[in-house]
């Protein structure tokens, strides 16, 4: 809502300046969100009146004016515009002028005739975007007088962005009442003379849907003046508020509409047939807007119809049709109210919005139909003459918003703000915003006013008690609730520890869209169908992630596009994955690396990622959580990754995770550098619960025993590793894997593998013999179970 | 004192200090010992010819050898010392290093400025009791809007410019959704935080589709405006880590009334005006309120006996005010050199 401030200022007008007055605005809730200035500097304008005409000797299209300013000598002026005649008052700029754009009026010789200053047209003056020639002015503006002064252009427009509950506030007569109420001064509202109907004629009106229009009020006016202009302090008025001047029908029905806030609409009433209908569109119906465009209408969508089919959009368009047009001369003004929740939504679900759909959707005060109407016709008919009939008003009162008294408890306000108020305070706040108040024991009975749409329970009206009385008055308490100690799993997983670990391991958290490219996505797991948003933003953006590694690909191909060739990076979040009980939304951690290991550096060779390297990241990861031997590497495939290089990682026979190479043919379709390797770790399955549990330290050597075996390549290490641990039983504290080897210094299909036994007890050293007996049992097993041999 | 004993000590003590103070290293220094002091070495023959020697000076010639011996000694000891010192010195010499060039191995990554901010809230607030509380992203229509007493074709849905899956089913919008689920299932008093990612159909110069919003719930018997006013400034203060000034200025929202935005004296500029602020010398970065008791009757909360307030901030801006990151954009597009900068 944008308004002129000396507009304002005319209903209520208390001591402060601009600035302090939108501040005031501001802190009352009403955000003020620019102020400029009505219009740009000028200065040396005055109203001259054009005496004389005549042709210029040496240019057709100038003319030389004699203007009097009121002074004792008339100035001669050259004139180009072609709408220059004499009679007329047009703004003249004098010699010394300043124009906007610090542009300055010197005496100048026009095709040999001197000039001796400027008439001005409107965007000369920076008072419309175009203009074709010179602003004519009313024939009562005084000779000689201050252009500025005499058109009020030191004003101000002010534009406060309101919240969509302030409905009462998106005209002047609404914003006056709480400009009043903060400043306690006084209030003098425009005063609406009722307009006496000169002729008899009236339109008959019907409310089919008085759930969605309880009152329509309408009136007849006949005989109007099609050639009549929107005088000039209306269309500044309407310029100052950011409405468009078109025509003097239009004109004053915005002009009521920024002065009450009551959206009115005028019809051309030749073109209405017989009757006002109030009622629902049939589905089908099709309607010409004013727009130009057409619509076909829904039947939850409330029209205004004749007998023969829609007119206008309810509370939102005209139609075409009915339109009021340059040769109108018969006319019907409507002023209804449309229930907010029949209006609401409706021109958004047709593409459209206007500034009486915007209105209706927040609540029109319902008791303003008829003032509106009356204030209207007055200013009609004192710019287009013609004759009033009566004013109709249809009315089912029981369909419209009943007021219901509200308890306001003076105690309950105490409570709420933190801050207890005399009685006399709360009770003069809500009074000077015209509130009807009877006090009862404790408090108040408050009746809202009319169009206070905003106000249905008690705590609303506390909150119009702390807005007006200032928030910034409320004092600021440090008293904590209760809190205590609250449960702290001590094993729970620790997200941030996780991420910690990541981040000393060399890896950059990174933070994607939670939609991705449907595309890639089905590269990845082609088989899951992700969740699809209705109106994504882009056709990249529109499918719900199921994994986190679309997100991860994107940013490592997006990096190394831009000369980061080593990526290392994780992102934590939630992933949605369709399934047969509904979709899943799982909290995940997903990591990709890609490149050298460590930063490139001196005294040690590049050692790009592989495998092993990712491998012991996510084991970091997966010790965290207390449990790490539960865990477990199964070989497994998945569409995205390298058959030989991806695993599945299981913890109690769950699978929880995925670890593996990003299969060559993708990386190359994603213009990869280097081999890229990829893991993804259920959060939830690290919360194992598993908390350390003590053994003492034996106070006896450890010793240890170093096999190399053979075996057959297929064998796999998990599979020795469980055997040993088997035969060797509880002596075997550990078990280091020192080498792997496979090559021309063996057979081909064989490798050997180095371990260390590291062997203890914590009630005596181990004797040879106990030794040498394990390490026997454990040959054996693996020789008769895997076919394992002692290398040579 | 002249040695009268014929055996010779002198020379030898001499011929032992001079062999001393030429060896050139510990082994060499250790074959002199064992020339003249091992077991056949020659100051240990000497006293083995004592016994040639009439009785009567045998005790003095055997001192004089014991002096000796005890000379060559002291000799060797002092030597040795001197060697091992120079040996030091010539392993540390060798051992000189560029101590300027750079560490080997793994150097480490980094936390995303959102996480980065978002842990700073979360613990600032966890000092303050208040725990961490967590919901689904994508949400029911009824979490999203009706149970915070937005209906639909409310005004205030229009402005949130949602994503659908379909008429129920939609991207959370707010982190407000939270609220509900946790007064659902937990009952009163109730302390929490909720952080997480939300999402709005808006993608411009100075919006994202997906950013960041940590949403405040307490609701007890006694809670009024004024403690909201207390933990917000709170902080916000301890956030900035300066004494800002704030202003809670009125608005709307459809789940708490009385409903504020609040503003900080613009942390660029101190409140003189700036771009940042729009020369308006604040910065909105909260809205806030008393929880509505509409929405206290759809959680089954009962809205005579409690109160409470809300609040919800989005982080990317307070990350942006905080390490003055000047294009949200910045925060997706994850390139790894803007990344870096927060670690």
């Amino acid at each position: 809502m944008r308004f002129s401030e000396s507009w304002l200022r005319e209903w209520v007008n208390p001591s402060v300046d601009t600035q302090t007055l939108a501040d005031q605005l501001s802190m009352a809730g009403l955000e003020v969100d620019a102020i400029t200035p009505a219009a740009p500097p000028f200065s040396g304008v005055a109203v001259g009146l054009v005496l004389e005409v005549a042709s210029h000797p040496n240019a057709e299209k100038l003319h030389v004016c004699t203007v009097d300013l009121g002074a004792a000598e008339p100035l001669t002026i050259v004139c180009g515009a072609a709408n220059v005649a004499a009679g007329m008052r047009v703004p003249v700029a004098t010699i010394g002028a300043v124009m906007p754009g610090d542009f300055k009026i010197k005496r100048a010789k026009l095709r040999g005739v001197e000039s001796f200053g400027m008439i001005c047209s409107a965007s000369e003056l920076g008072l419309a975007e175009t203009s074709s020639g010179i602003l004519p002015l009313p024939a009562d503006a005084p000779l000689g007088m201050d252009f500025r002064a005499w058109l009020g252009l030191d004003d101000a427009c002010i534009e406060v962005d309101l919240t969509p509950d302030r409905g009462d506030c998106l005209s002047i007569a609404g914003l006056a009442w709480e400009v009043a109420a903060i400043n306690g001064c006084a209030l003098t509202p425009v005063v609406v003379d009722p307009a006496p109907p000169a002729i008899d004629d009236r339109f008959e009106v019907s409310l089919d849907a008085p759930e969605h229009c309880p009152r329509y009020a309408c009136r007849i006016l006949r005989g109007i003046d099609p050639a009549a202009l929107t005088p000039l302090w209306m269309r500044e008025r309407l310029r100052r508020g950011g409405i468009r001047a078109i025509s003097p029908v239009v004109d004053v029905t915005n002009y009521v509409l920024l002065e009450l806030g009551q959206p009115m609409h005028g019809f051309d009433l030749g073109r209405i047939e017989r009757e006002v209908r109030v009622r629902l569109a049939a589905a089908g119906e099709r309607l010409h807007l004013l727009n130009g465009e057409t619509i076909t209408l829904r039947p939850d969508t409330l029209v205004i119809a004749d007998a023969a089919g829609p007119l206008a959009l309810a509370g939102i368009m005209g139609g075409a049709a009915s339109a009021v047009e340059s040769e109108t001369r018969d006319i019907l003004l409507e002023s209804a109210f449309f229930a907010p929740a029949g209006i609401s939504g409706k021109a958004r679900s047709y593409g459209l919005h206007t500034d009486s759909s915007h209105r209706f959707e927040r609540g029109v005060d319902p008791a303003l139909q008829v003032r509106a109407l009356e204030r209207a016709t007055k200013l009609l008919l004192a710019i287009v003459g013609g004759e009033a009939g009566p004013v109709v008003d249809v009315t089912a009162a029981d369909r419209l918003p009943q007021r219901a008294p509200l308890t306001l408890r003076a105690a309950r306000c105490a409570q709420i703000l933190g801050l207890e108020l005399p009685d006399e305070t709360i009770a003069g706040i809500l009074e000077r915003l015209g509130m009807e108040l009877a006090p009862i024991a404790g408090g108040w009975q408050v009746t809202p006013p009319s169009g206070r749409f905003d106000l249905v329970h008690e705590v609303d009206l506390i909150a119009d008690v702390g807005r007006i009385h200032g928030y910034d008055r409320i004092p600021v308490s440090h008293a904590t609730s209760a809190a205590g100690t609250r449960a702290r799993p001590e094993m729970a997983f620790d997200l941030d520890r996780v991420r910690l670990a990541l981040v000393d391991r060399g890896f950059q958290e990174v933070i994607t869209y939670s939609f991705v490219n449907p595309e890639l996505q089905a590269r990845i797991e082609p088989e899951v169908k992700g969740l699809a948003l209705a109106n994504p933003i882009s056709a990249e953006l529109s499918v719900m992630r199921p994994s986190l590694w679309p997100g991860l690909l994107h940013t490592a191909r997006y990096n190394q596009a831009r000369q980061q060739e080593r990526v290392r990076i994780f992102e934590t979040g939630l992933r949605f994955r369709p399934g047969p009980d509904g979709l899943r939304q799982e909290a995940a951690i997903g990591g990709l690396a890609i490149g050298a290991v460590d930063p490139e550096q001196w005294g040690a060779p590049a050692r790009p990622v592989d495998f092993y390297s990712l491998k012991a990241d996510v084991e970091a990861l997966l010790a965290l959580s207390g449990d790490l031997p539960g865990f477990s590497f199964v070989p497994a495939e998945h569409p995205a990754l390298h058959p030989g290089q991806s695993a599945r990682i299981d913890y109690a026979g769950r699978p929880v995770g995925l670890l593996g190479m990003l299969h060559p043919g993708l990386a190359a379709d994603l213009d990869l550098t280097g081999d890229a390797f990829l893991f993804e770790l259920d959060q939830a399955a690290l919360s194992t619960g598993v908390l350390p549990g003590f053994t003492p330290v034996s106070r006896f050597p450890a010793i240890r025993r170093d096999l190399a075996i053979l075996v057959d390549e297929s064998v796999i290490y998990a599979d020795l590793a469980d055997a040993i641990r088997a035969a060797a039983g509880e002596l075997l504290r550990d078990l280091v894997l020192f080498d792997v080897y496979a090559g021309s210094k063996l057979a081909a299909g064989q490798k050997s593998l180095a371990l260390g036994l590291i062997l203890q007890v914590s009630s005596q050293t181990l004797t040879d013999q106990v030794v040498d007996d394990l390490v026997g049992r454990v040959l054996a097993r693996l020789g008769s179970d895997f076919g394992a041999r002692l290398r040579d | 004192m002249p040695e009268e004993s014929g055996l010779g000590i002198d020379p030898l003590r001499d011929s032992a200090l001079a062999a001393i103070a030429a060896a050139p290293d510990l082994v060499a220094l250790d074959q002199v010992r064992v020339c003249y002091l091992g077991k056949s070495g020659e100051l240990t023959a000497l006293l083995k010819q004592l016994g040639g020697l009439p009785k009567d000076e045998r005790p003095a010639a055997g001192a004089l050898i014991n002096v000796a011996k005890d000379a060559v000694a002291q000799a060797i000891e002092s030597r040795k010392s001197l060697l091992e010192q120079s040996a030091l010195a010539a392993r540390l010499a060798a051992g000189r290093l560029d101590v300027t060039l750079p560490g080997r191995g793994q150097r480490p990554g980094g936390l995303h400025p959102v996480t980065r901010t978002l842990r700073r809230i979360e613990r600032l607030f966890a000092d303050a009791g208040f725990a961490v509380a967590e919901g689904p992203e994508v949400e029911t229509a009824y979490h999203n809007f009706e149970a915070l007493n937005i209906p639909q074709h409310h005004p205030a849905r229009a402005m949130h410019d949602t994503f659908y899956f379909d008429a129920d089913l939609l991207l959370r919008t707010h982190t407000s959704p939270v609220q509900i689920r946790v007064m659902t299932e937990q009952a009163p008093p109730l302390k929490i935080i909720a952080p997480g990612r939300v999402y709005r159909c808006d993608s411009d110069l100075t919006h994202t589709p997906m950013f960041h919003q940590v949403e405040g719930l307490l609701v007890d018997e006694q809670v009024s405006f004024a403690d909201l006013k207390g933990v917000l400034y709170d902080f916000l203060t301890n956030f900035f880590e300066r004494d800002l000034k704030l202003r809670f200025r009125p608005s709307y929202f459809p789940f708490t009334e009385p409903s504020a935005e609040v503003d900080i004296a613009c942390v660029m500029c101190g409140g003189a005006g700036c771009r940042v602020c729009k020369q308006t010398g604040w910065l909105e970065v909260l809205g806030c309120g008393m929880v509505y008791p509409e929405v206290f009757r759809h959680v089954g909360i009962d809205p005579d006996r409690y109160l409470g307030y809300a609040f919800g901030m989005g982080v990317e801006r307070l990350a942006m005010l905080r390490y003055g990151i000047d294009d949200i954009r910045l925060y997706f597009e994850n390139d790894l050199r803007f990344l870096r900068q927060f670690a």
